[in-house]
């Protein structure tokens, strides 16, 4: 009897099972409406909001290795293209923020040709002090409101239940579309190639790796995930100034869900979410101690465990629901046995 | 002449952005650290500078001999307590952490201090100014500064280049492994230099809390400036800091006076410019800690 060959296990029964668990949860969320709980489905646009900028930021620092401190310049970008695309060139709203994505990219590439000539934490200073210069020049500009900003006028003819109907839709739609990317991408060819950049950079560009290419590709996709959910946003909260949309907090939230939930995996920015949902209902009514709490939060993970909430979970149980590594089996034991 | 007077006015201020420079360039030539918190800490000391005042009932100038121990001990205990068990695994933890100290110092601040805008009063001589002739005059306060940051510029440069603690900065700048070989204790060498770094930019916050007002947000702003001068000037060069310190300056007062929205933002701008066309700086050298 021949040994049989090894196989190359992609997939695990967790995955397995929760796949069968999202599809359920799916069904379930674009079945709420029928309920018509409004300030629920506001919640839940707000919480894909933040579970997309968190899978973004987490394929740069997690995967990518470029810890950027300036993702709010695309959320900002992204809510400004919207009001722009909306109001001032007549393109349906809902359409706009996919295209507002676009508009973030566009912005991108000349930004990455300047902050890619920094490494590690002098790339993190530069992306945020081009925010400050995007920030500015909006501030700055008569016809997008100067510092006191603009509101979406696009959807005043539609009824509120009917806007809040198709944002709603369109988060899920963002959120779904942004999970499926990041999942099938590191599945790919080129995530394989991304997670050995993340490894080791002169090992994998002496292996034929594109090395530069995948990191600036991997940038142009977070400022298109960012730049649209930064459009959602300002057409969930139709008001937007710069001071707001520029805001530094937008990144810290961003890197504290990923942080604590789990760097480097697809479930810890999951995790991350629900518990920063979580104690932000829990102590909502204490201010800046809601901040502090998740810097020590935050910093403790850091240095104690830099896998994050996930990462001891996944240890602990071998669970992983979305499986991007490659696992070789061999013969199972017992033919080796009979062999 | 209003012209030549903004420009003096600029270099002035790039004083001040030296000090604030240094201490983020020293630590990153030493151990390739860039603390996201820099600007922060200078606000916090800025604060502890008002605290000491209103207790002690001294001059802010007085109360600097008190503040800067404070926030050199804060870095000593900041990087043996924290940062020095993270070596050794790349870069991201530790700019992570320290942009968790930037967002706990901020909101701390806020909390315990409110968001009221605070300034700091030295006795008279903030305002007072010297006449040069022909309309041009300079606050006695700038000039006061800029000399402080060329003195301790030079005061840097001499412990750099011949003291035994500079030769050791310098060497584990240039290979850490062999200068700890060598019988360099590298985490208590990171740990000074950490002190070091807050001590200047306790001086640079406390200047900077009597020259304008501040608030518990004013520190990111702040670390941008540093970052920006340290560009401009070249990694590693200790003069090109204040020469990066200058260039922002003249940069954001020249702008102000074209239009009062754009100081901040011509600065930015004169920095992605250098970038764009320089991007080793102004005054580059091969080594990261020189003199």
């Amino acid at each position: 009897m021949t040994p049989a060959a090894p196989t190359v296990q992609r997939t695990t029964r967790a995955s397995r099972a929760g796949a069968v668990g999202a599809s359920v949860l799916l069904a379930a969320l674009l079945a709420l409406p029928v309920t018509g709980e409004a300030g629920l489905m506001r919640m839940i646009v707000e919480l894909i909001a933040l579970l997309v900028l968190a899978q973004m930021w987490n394929l740069l620092a997690g995967y990518a290795g470029l810890v950027s401190i300036g993702q709010q310049a695309y959320i900002g970008l992204g809510g400004y293209g919207l009001i722009v695309l909306a109001d001032d060139l007549g393109v349906n709203p809902f359409l706009a923020v996919p295209l507002a994505g676009l508009a973030a990219v566009a912005f991108a590439v000349p930004t990455a040709a300047l902050v890619f000539r920094f490494r590690g934490g002098y790339f993190a200073v530069g992306t945020w002090a081009v925010a400050e210069v995007f920030r500015l020049l909006i501030a700055n500009t008569t016809v997008l409101g100067r510092g006191t900003g603009r509101t979406l006028k696009a959807v005043f003819p539609l009824a509120r239940e009917t806007r809040e109907l198709v944002t709603y839709f369109l988060a899920l739609a963002v959120g779904l579309a942004a999970l499926a990317a990041v999942y099938l991408y590191l599945r790919s060819r080129r995530g394989v190639g991304l997670m050995a950049v993340r490894d080791s950079e002169p090992a994998s560009e002496s292996l034929g790796v594109d090395v530069f290419g995948t990191k600036l590709l991997v940038y142009l996709i977070a400022a298109f995930g960012t730049g649209t959910t930064g459009a959602l946003i300002y057409l969930n909260l139709l008001r937007i100034s710069p001071d707001a949309a520029f805001s530094i907090n937008w990144t810290a939230y961003t890197i504290f869900i990923v942080v604590i939930g789990g760097l480097g995996t697809l479930e810890g920015p999951i995790v991350g979410t629900l518990a920063f949902f979580l104690l932000r209902e829990l102590l909502a009514d204490y201010g800046a101690w809601y901040m502090i709490l998740l810097g020590v939060l935050a910093v403790l993970t850091m240095m104690r465990y830099p896998q994050g909430l996930w990462g001891l979970v996944a240890e602990r149980w071998d669970l992983h629901f979305f499986p991007v590594r490659r696992r070789v089996r061999f013969s199972e034991p017992n033919e080796v046995a009979t062999r | 002449m209003a012209w030549l007077d903004t420009v003096v006015q600029g270099i002035l201020l790039g004083g001040l952005y030296a000090l604030f420079a240094t201490g983020l360039s020293l630590i990153f030539g030493v151990m390739r650290l860039v603390n996201l918190a820099h600007g922060d800490f200078s606000i916090l000391a800025a604060f502890l500078a008002v605290l000491a005042v209103r207790a002690l009932e001294v001059n802010p100038l007085v109360a600097l001999a008190l503040v800067v121990p404070v926030m050199a001990v804060v870095g000593y205990a900041l990087q043996a307590l924290v940062l020095n068990r993270l070596l050794g695994r790349g870069i991201l933890p530790a700019v992570l952490v320290t942009f968790g100290f930037s967002v706990i110092i901020q909101n701390g601040l806020l909390q315990a201090l409110s968001a009221d805008s605070q300034r700091l009063n030295p006795g008279g001589i903030e305002t007072a100014s010297l006449a040069l002739g022909a309309g041009l005059a300079v606050g006695w306060f700038s000039l006061l500064t800029f000399a402080i940051a060329v003195l301790l510029l030079g005061a840097l440069h001499l412990v750099i280049a011949g003291s035994s603690l500079g030769r050791a900065f310098r060497a584990t700048s240039d290979d850490g492994k062999t200068a700890e070989l060598m019988g360099i204790d590298n985490r208590h060498l990171y740990a000074l230099a950490m002190a070091l770094s807050l001590a200047i930019v306790a001086i640079a916050g406390v200047f900077l809390g009597i020259r304008t007002t501040f608030t518990f947000a004013s520190g990111p702003d702040r670390l941008l400036f540093a970052f920006e001068a340290v560009i401009i000037g070249g990694l590693g060069s200790l003069w090109g800091t204040l020469v990066g310190g200058v260039v922002l300056g003249v940069a954001q007062t020249v702008g102000a006076k074209l239009s009062p929205g754009w100081g901040v933002l011509t600065g930015h701008l004169v920095f992605l410019a250098v970038l764009l066309l320089r991007p080793a700086g102004l005054f580059a050298v091969s080594r990261r800690v020189d003199s």
